[in-house]
């Protein structure tokens, strides 16, 4: 008796504790700027994603609450007690109609479930490209991204930069996805799901970012060894920040007569062989276009900073900051390895 | 047969020494083909390698407690990592559930033996060759100067990462041979289970007689023999391609990587089914008995079992929403993944209406059980979320995915695995486990468990994807992940009381008697450890509980069951 007696003021302990749960639960799911969490969506597709998962959500947890609460229930009730009587409890060995019911009620759920989730999958899947929309071509290498721009004439890597998309003036970004080497995942949770790269299998993506900022992704299927540092960084940039940054990006790499010499190596050691540098003799494309290195802020698919010293560690060993990375170490001289560092610090 | 000593060299009947009867002892093992040993056999293996595969879910979670922490290189955690759900799905799932099956069928249906007892020693040997055979990669090759050759390209293998051009060691050999060598002694085992059930029950003991353990071990079997041979045949093609220059998923010569994809999850999804459902057996067989009532609608039970593993046989390409299906066929797959949901809510209601009514002595069996139930019902709830496969391409291959299905083969399977193991130990060994360890495995278990996978279903909330060794510390995930690696640490504090237990009890355990539980099935009828060829008469059942009929005679099932 003495425990019945406790029992509604655990039920409500354990009302507030998941009321307390969800009230915690956007501002976790928002978590820091740089979180990139499918709970703060900024592009339609996410946005879709995002309002579908509220409604299962909402459905799936009143599934819980009933049949859980049920559970506890019985536990509760129907455990043993001493007072209890020696002999069996009834036996019943079951109900039709019960049975029925059972099978019914779930059956009406998913035909709910069902028609919602293909009316997303249509919308976001089967959306024509407006013509108004930009052209990327995402080519997944071992460890790191291409990004083509087509008919903008522009090869970059990791870092990828797009228009900010509003209803008044739409530019979506569509995206082409093609794989070099083995599949690999293209994923910013912000902009929209995930699609995978695989090797013969083009396949296709778009997202509308409403809003300028820099979103955080990454590979999501299992590539490599460095596929845990296979990081993607999507620049959603304001029209006019956006027509600067093409602009930019168009011009050939940077002639500057004081680090010739570091390009003289560049040009002439196995460097030119793998990288581009655009308006040099550097035409290789086995690893990311360099043209522009300076325009970016990390190296290596974001596994460090786009700093002199971090330019100058990767090429003595690139498995200092990315084992396992397919860029050999250079066994350049000191001396050709700061020229070689001093020339691509000009390639703004 | 089974239990005959071989005449070892150098021994004579006279003063044998204690090495001499040591080895007799061992080759009485190796040579066994009694139905009970090979289980002992099956359940032993299963523990070693869930205490290895155990151990390197522990450094993984060492690994990814902090950011940019260097405790295992990249080499060893995609190794480790890789083994792990390797070692899990294939030498700790599929030994655990044919070893009780093994033990237990016999036994459940009135039998004396399995109906091929020589091709049961040969599948378990497969079997086991097969998971050493996988672990010798650690040491083999060039292990012994540097990290071995451990498969380190995920269980699911994806082409064409496992390419000679991308794969040049020896590291995905290893990972194919082993499973095709195990996985000719998983349908080895399935057939056998098939035939002793369809040809060796008692006089009485009709299909809808069966006790529901014997039913979803049949059910699983005839999966099993589905799925394997497609798993089977990628794998033989997948040599082919690295040694002969086959091209059916090289990629470089015009293959194909989503062929193996479609091959791998024809099996990878409904394997899951493969491993759950005889863990739904061992919770109907615990729930029913501690609840002290019959199972409620046993024939919904039973359809419901052989429909999930139909619906199971459709759904594979749920693992795929992400690889640019069409989208008929991604609304296709999403609607018969939601519908496997509803099998499997009328199995989790008709426990929930064995529970209710009842008198439900929570012995650490029940408990494990009850939490099984919680923690299915959560798990297929997570299930639908990812059926949706919008929602799924956000979500797959996140730490979601990794919570999602760690809660139904933690949190379901090994929950049931534990229970059968309190249930059963009794009647394998002769001795009760100690109810105090028990209790105390169970209650650090569900708590680790619970530390460990709920905080996982954030981190892929917060964008985490699985697989990666290491992550940036900017990313928000740091306090989450310390989280879930102090759980996960707690979970092998539980698991070890559970070997000390069984240890312990071994030697000191109180006696058991033929019948601890006060259960009703036919297993329970004999001594403990049950004697070879277990029935000194064939025994006649008329009800689904041939012994509670024995101990109610005024009030038999026989006189209700429909």
């Amino acid at each position: 008796m003495q425990r019945r007696r406790s029992l509604p003021l655990t039920r409500y302990r354990v009302c507030f504790l998941a009321l307390a749960c969800m009230r915690a639960m956007p501002s976790v799911a928002q978590g820091a700027l740089t979180t990139p969490s499918i709970m703060a969506p900024a592009s339609t597709p996410a946005h879709e994603i995002y309002a579908l998962s509220q409604f299962v959500l909402a459905i799936t947890g009143a599934i819980f609450v009933v049949v859980g609460g049920l559970l506890a229930f019985i536990i509760v009730r129907f455990r043993e007690r001493r007072t209890d009587a020696e002999h069996e409890p009834a036996q019943i060995y079951g109900s039709t109609q019960v049975e029925l019911a059972w099978t019914v009620i779930p059956v009406l759920i998913v035909v709910v479930l069902f028609l919602t989730t293909a009316r997303i999958i249509f919308a976001i899947q089967d959306a024509p490209e407006p013509k108004t929309a930009l052209d990327v071509t995402v080519v997944g290498h071992q460890f790191w991204w291409e990004f083509r721009y087509p008919k903008l004439g522009i090869v970059t890597a990791n870092e990828l930069h797009v228009p900010v998309s509003t209803p008044s003036a739409p530019e979506p970004t569509y995206m082409q996805l093609l794989s070099a080497d083995v599949d690999h995942s293209f994923w910013v949770p912000q902009l929209g799901g995930k699609t995978d790269l695989i090797p013969n299998h083009p396949n296709q993506m778009w997202m509308d970012p409403e809003k300028a900022g820099l979103y955080l992704g990454q590979c999501a299927q299992f590539c490599g060894v460095e596929h845990a540092k296979m990081l993607i960084r999507v620049y959603v940039d304001t029209p006019d920040q956006f027509a600067a940054w093409v602009k930019a990006q168009q011009q050939p790499g940077a002639q500057d007569a004081a680090t010739a010499a570091g390009r003289h190596v560049f040009e002439t050691e196995a460097c030119a062989n793998c990288h581009t540098i655009s308006g040099t003799g550097a035409k290789g494309t086995f690893g990311p276009d360099l043209t522009h290195l300076m325009s970016r802020a990390t190296i290596a698919a974001g596994a460090a900073d786009n700093t002199p010293d971090n330019l100058r560690s990767w090429i003595h060993d690139p498995n200092t900051l990315k084992p396992g990375a397919l860029m050999p170490a250079m066994q350049l001289s000191d001396k050709e390895t700061d020229e070689v560092v001093a020339y691509l610090t000009t390639l703004h | 047969m089974a239990d005959q000593t071989f005449p070892i060299p150098g021994t004579l009947d006279a003063g044998r020494s204690r090495g001499a009867a040591l080895l007799e002892w061992l080759h009485s093992w190796v040579v066994t083909v009694d139905h009970k040993k090979l289980g002992i056999l099956y359940m032993v293996y299963a523990l070693v390698f869930l205490l290895v595969a155990g151990s390197e879910a522990v450094a993984i979670r060492i690994q990814l407690a902090i950011p940019n922490n260097h405790f295992l290189s990249p080499e060893l955690y995609n190794e480790f990592f890789t083994m792990h759900g390797t070692t899990m799905v294939f030498l700790v799932g599929m030994t655990f559930i044919f070893g009780f099956g093994n033990y237990f069928v016999p036994l459940m249906i009135g039998a004396r033996d399995m109906a091929f007892p020589r091709l049961n020693a040969f599948s378990f040997w497969m079997t086991a060759f097969g998971g050493l055979f996988l672990y010798f990669s650690f040491i083999g090759g060039f292990g012994l100067y540097g990290m071995g050759s451990a498969p380190d390209v995920t269980w699911w293998a994806y082409a064409p990462l496992t390419a000679k051009a991308f794969s040049p060691g020896h590291n995905t050999d290893y990972w194919a041979l082993a499973l095709i060598v195990s996985g000719f002694g998983t349908l080895g085992a399935a057939i056998n289970i098939l035939a002793t059930v369809f040809s060796m029950r008692c006089r009485g003991m009709t299909l809808l007689r069966m006790p529901l353990f014997v039913w979803l071990m049949v059910v699983t079997s005839g999966d099993t023999l589905i799925v394997i041979t497609p798993l089977t045949a990628a794998q033989v093609m997948l040599i082919i391609d690295r040694y002969l220059g086959g091209h059916f998923f090289d990629t470089q010569a015009g293959g194909s990587a989503t062929v193996w994809m479609h091959f791998f999850w024809i099996f990878g999804h409904p394997e899951v089914y493969v491993l759950i459902l005889p863990a739904f057996g061992i919770a109907s067989e615990v729930i029913q008995v501690f609840s002290r009532k019959a199972i409620f609608g046993y024939p919904a039970m039973v359809a419901a079992s052989v429909g999930i593993a139909f619906v199971s046989l459709s759904v594979w390409a749920h693992h795929m929403f992400t690889i640019g299906m069409t989208s008929v066929s991604n609304a296709f797959f999403a609607l018969s993944t939601m519908m496997v949901g509803i099998p499997t809510g009328i199995k989790i209601f008709n426990w929930v209406a064995t529970m209710w009514g009842g008198r439900i002595r929570f012995a650490t069996p029940m408990l494990f059980c009850t939490a099984f139930v919680f923690q299915f019902l959560m798990a297929g709830l997570t299930g639908i979320m990812l059926a949706v496969a919008p929602w799924d391409w956000q979500l797959h291959n996140s730490y979601f995915v990794i919570a999602h299905f760690h809660y139904t083969l933690t949190g379901s399977f090994v929950f049931c695995i534990f229970a059968a193991i309190y249930y059963w130990y009794p009647k394998i060994t002769g001795r009760m486990l100690s109810e105090k360890l028990g209790k105390w495995h169970f209650w650090l278990f569900f708590i680790g468990f619970h530390v460990t996978f709920d905080t996982m279903h954030f981190l892929g909330i917060l964008g985490m994807p699985r697989s990666i060794y290491t992550y940036q510390a900017d990313r928000g995930w740091n306090t989450l992940n310390m989280i879930v690696s102090a759980g996960g640490i707690i979970q092998a504090i539980a698991v070890l009381i559970l070997v000390w237990n069984m240890m312990d009890s071994f030697l000191h355990g109180a006696a058991a008697g033929n019948d601890p539980w006060d259960a009703w099935t036919l297993e329970w009828s004999v001594p403990s450890p049950p004697p070879a060829y277990n029935f000194a008469t064939d025994p006649v059942v008329r009800s689904r509980r041939p012994l509670w009929d024995l101990k109610h005679p005024n009030d038999p099932d026989w006189k209700y069951e429909r």
